[in-house]
Order: structure tokens, then sequence, then C-alpha cells
């Protein structure tokens, strides 16, 4: 079956005020291209046929990754999954981010996925998603009246949809925080499991215990999602063989029954909790 | 309606009218007959339609025409040079990891990729290089020896 898209016109601004004064022009019926690996094939294969496509990667100063121990690490919306997890700033602080980079798709599609993409396209399991949760990613938008920082946990709004309102994202800033960190996917074993999981826990290890603990969830939830309680219960009680397996109990309840058709709810959350368990417990034998 | 783009393909520079809903492989396979680059699922899972561009391999189903404007683009038919195949391709046939020969361009190319950035690569490299395409008749483990022999060979 040939799969060919609706026409359009396709728009290749200069400057971010050219591209956010061509979708403020156009509105709904213009839609941003960055890699294309998710909007060509929802042009292809799902009905999506916007007027206008503006294609952001002729604009300068949106690629590109950096690490400044005062402010932290940038990584621009265009860094590719490639460049992400081959990145040598990213697999010295945050390696685990870098793992999650390596597990989209094929090498032809990190080839062409951006980070930010990942993000605006708003997949409950986008992947890069939990482990940036984990990190405080604070995300750069711009729009027509300037730019704004928006925290990464308040940018998903449900499946497909982000706080973005005409604006763009232009990158995203990590706080210059310690952190180590893990990222474990399941993968489903046939066609007749459930959707991917994506489970990221990162933590500060000091004398004594951990800061900063973290646990974010993908796939289990309208959006990708950090499981505070879960966190909370790791702060206060240390990490012990049965706080860890409390904490992943509470993850497997915070996977909202629902959400997935295909897999019952016992299954779902049996899933989530050993991969937490696995997650957390790795965490402290690292 | 029409965009004027350039594309270097093998080499050669083509100038061309794309319409923006034409993809790179529509441009390669209808406008250029370079008809080597094969149409799969159309939608970036199958790996038939892989090319080089820039250096790295893509999925030309996903690119669109107007996007490749100014890029350099290796095919398949850019691989074998003065009647002589390329080593990749000789190992591909030594090995019979060509059988209906639908995924072999993309799958050669991607190792191609591969062994112009890394010259010996392990096996799970090779693995990982060619997990975005798919072969439906020889299990794979041809196709992994015939890009192993070429380890450190190019
Ligand atoms: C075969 C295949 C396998 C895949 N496997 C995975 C996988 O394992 N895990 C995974 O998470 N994803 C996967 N994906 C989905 C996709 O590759 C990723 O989500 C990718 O990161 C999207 O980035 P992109 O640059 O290609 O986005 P695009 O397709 O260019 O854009 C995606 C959406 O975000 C919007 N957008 C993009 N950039 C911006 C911006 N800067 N500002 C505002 N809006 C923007 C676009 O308008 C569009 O709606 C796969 C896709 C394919 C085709
Ligand atoms: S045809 Fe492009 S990946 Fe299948
Ligand atoms: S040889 Fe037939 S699909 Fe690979």
């Amino acid at each position: 079956m040939l799969r060919s898209m609706q026409p359009f016109n396709y728009l290749r601004p200069s400057t971010l005020s050219e591209a956010l004064k061509l979708l403020g022009d156009h509105g709904r019926e213009a839609k941003v291209l960055a890699g294309g690996t998710d909007l060509i094939v929802g042009m292809k294969e799902k009905g999506l046929s916007p007027r206008y496509v503006i294609d952001i990667k002729g604009i300068e100063g949106l690629d590109g990754i950096g690490y400044d121990p005062n402010e932290g690490l940038r990584i621009g919306t265009l860094a590719t999954m490639s460049e992400v997890s081959a990145s040598s700033c990213v697999r010295e602080h945050y390696l685990f981010l870098a793992h999650a980079a390596g597990e989209v798709g094929s090498v032809q599609v990190r080839n062409r996925a951006t980070i930010g993409g990942n993000l605006c396209n708003a997949a409950p399991s986008a992947e890069t998603a939990p482990a940036l949760l984990c990190l405080d990613a604070v995300l750069t938008v711009a729009g027509p009246k300037g730019e704004r920082a928006v925290a990464i946990e308040e940018f998903f709004r449900g499946p497909g949809m982000t706080v973005l309102d005409g604006e763009i994202l232009t990158g995203m800033l990590i706080p210059p925080v310690e952190r180590k960190g893990i990222y474990i996917k399941h993968s489903p074993r046939n066609a007749m499991d459930i959707a991917v999981i994506g489970a990221a826990a990162a933590v500060t290890p000091k004398e004594g215990g951990w800061e900063n603990v973290r646990i974010a969830l993908g796939a289990v939830a309208p959006t990708p999602v950090r499981v505070h309680e879960a966190e909370e219960l790791i702060r206060k009680k240390g990490q012990t063989k049965e706080a860890i397996e409390e904490a992943g109990r509470m993850a497997g309840e915070t996977a909202s029954p629902i959400f997935d058709v295909r897999a019952s709810a016992e299954y779902r959350s049996e899933m989530v909790e050993n991969l937490v368990i696995r997650a957390l417990s790795e965490l402290c034998d690292s | 309606m029409g965009k004027a783009v350039v594309l270097r393909v093998n080499g050669e520079e083509y100038e061309l009218e794309v319409k923006p809903q034409e993809t790179l492989l529509d441009v390669i396979r209808e406008r250029l007959s370079l008809t080597g680059t094969k149409r799969g699922c159309e939608t970036g899972d199958c790996g038939a339609c892989t090319v080089i561009m820039n250096h790295k391999a893509v999925s030309s189903c996903l690119v669109l025409a107007v996007e490749a404007d100014g890029a350099e683009i290796v095919t398949i038919e850019g691989l074998a040079k003065e009647g002589k195949l390329h080593p990749l391709q000789e190992a591909f046939v030594r090995h019979g990891a060509v059988q209906c020969g639908f995924c072999t361009p993309g799958m050669i190319l991607s190792a191609k990729a591969l062994l112009d950035e890394n010259k010996n690569p392990t096996e799970e490299e090779i693995r990982r290089a060619i997990s975005g395409n798919l072969c439906r008749c020889t299990g794979y483990t041809k196709i992994v020896e015939a890009i192993k022999a070429c380890s450190g060979t190019l």
C-alpha cells in the first residue's frame, strides 16, 4: 500500500521569531517539524493533515549539548537521540539519560528523532521523559511574548498534549546536581504483551543515605509521571529492602488501571512494581 | 507549489523541483529511478528504504525530499565501483546473507554506516546497528557473519 501525505506548504524559517510569527499566523493549521519521526508517520497513517509544516531545523542555536558546572547540562531541542546517547557530557554526568535515548527505535530513527520532539509529541511512553523527570529538567519555551521556563513535571497535559500554546520548545536545562540513575525498559515478549513500560530512578548519594530520590514511569498513565509517595517513603525510611519493596508496591498502584485495555490491571501493576524494585535495588548496589 | 532542491546522490548532483509531500524515498525511486532503495512499510519500521544521508543511516520514507536539500546521499547503487562490487556486497553473497534480497540494500547501507564510524564493531554492535532492518528470510545469523567478515578490512 502506498501511504502518501496530503499536500501541505513547507516553511523553513531561519530565525525563531520568524518561526513564531508563522506559528501565530497559521495557528491550528500549522505543525512544527523537527526530526519528523512522529509527525511524518502521523501524516501518513493517522490522518494528520496540517496545511503548513514549519521546519525548525534551519534555525540556529536549537541544537547542541553542553555542560557548565554552574549552569548544568543544556540540551538543545534539536539534539538527536543519537547525539544525546553518544554525548560525552551526558554520559559523564547522567549516563542513564544517554541509555534512555539509546533505547529509542532503531539507528535510523535515532539519527533523526530529536529529544525535544520526543517531549512535544507527549506520548505516555516517551522514552526520555522518565529520566528527564528524575533530573528535574527545566524546559525553555519561546513564544510570541518571550521566553519562559517550564518544569518538566508541568509540561505534559495528556496523551499528545502539552502546555505549549503557539510556542516552540527551544531546549532544556538540567541543574548541576550530582546524581546516579538508572532507566529500565520492559519490552514486550510477544504481540499480546502490554506496551513497553519505562521506569527511571535517580538519587544523590550522600554520607548516610540518599537525597533527591526520584522515581518516574513511562506508559503507565496518560502522561509520563513521577511517583512522589514512593520517593517520599524512600527518603524517610532509607534504602532498606523493605522500603524498596513498599515503594515498588506504591508505584504499581499508580499505574492507572483503565489506561491500557490490553493488559489486566493486576498484571500491569505487577510489572511496574518489579521494574521499580529492580531499579532501586540496582541503585543500591551501584 | 514545487520547491527547487539540489540532491547529491552517489556523487552526482541533481537539481529538481519537488513537492513538499514527496519523501526522499519517492524522489530516489520515482524521479531518479534508483530502485535499489526499497519501499516497505513507509513508516520507519522495516529499514528497507535505508539510505546514508550526510554520513548517517536514515529511513528515506521518513525524510521529506525538501529536507534533504543540499544533502549528500548514498544509495545502494553508489557502492559498486567500476563494475566491481563493494566488499560488503561481496561478503553478503559469499555468506549466503541474501535470499529474496528485499532487505539487502538497506541492510548493507546500515552496515556501511556502522563500519564507516567503527571499523571493528563487536557482534553486539553489529546487531544493534541492523536492529532497524527487518529480514523475513535469513534469520540474521548469516547477515551478521557477512558484516563481521568485513570488519577491519574497509
Ligand atoms: C520506527 C519508530 C520507532 C520509534 N520508537 C520509539 C521508541 O522506542 N521510544 C520513543 O519514545 N519514541 C519512539 N518513536 C517515536 C519518535 O521517534 C520519538 O518520539 C521522537 O523523539 C520524536 O522526535 P522528532 O524530532 O522526530 O519529532 P517530530 O515528528 O518532528 O515532532 C513530534 C511532535 O512534536 C512537535 N514538535 C517537535 N519539536 C517541537 C518543538 N521544538 N517545539 C514545539 N513542538 C515541537 C511536532 O509538531 C510534532 O507534533 C519511534 C518512531 C518510529 C518511526
Ligand atoms: S519503508 Fe521506510 S522503514 Fe520501512
Ligand atoms: S533476504 Fe528476504 S527479507 Fe531479507
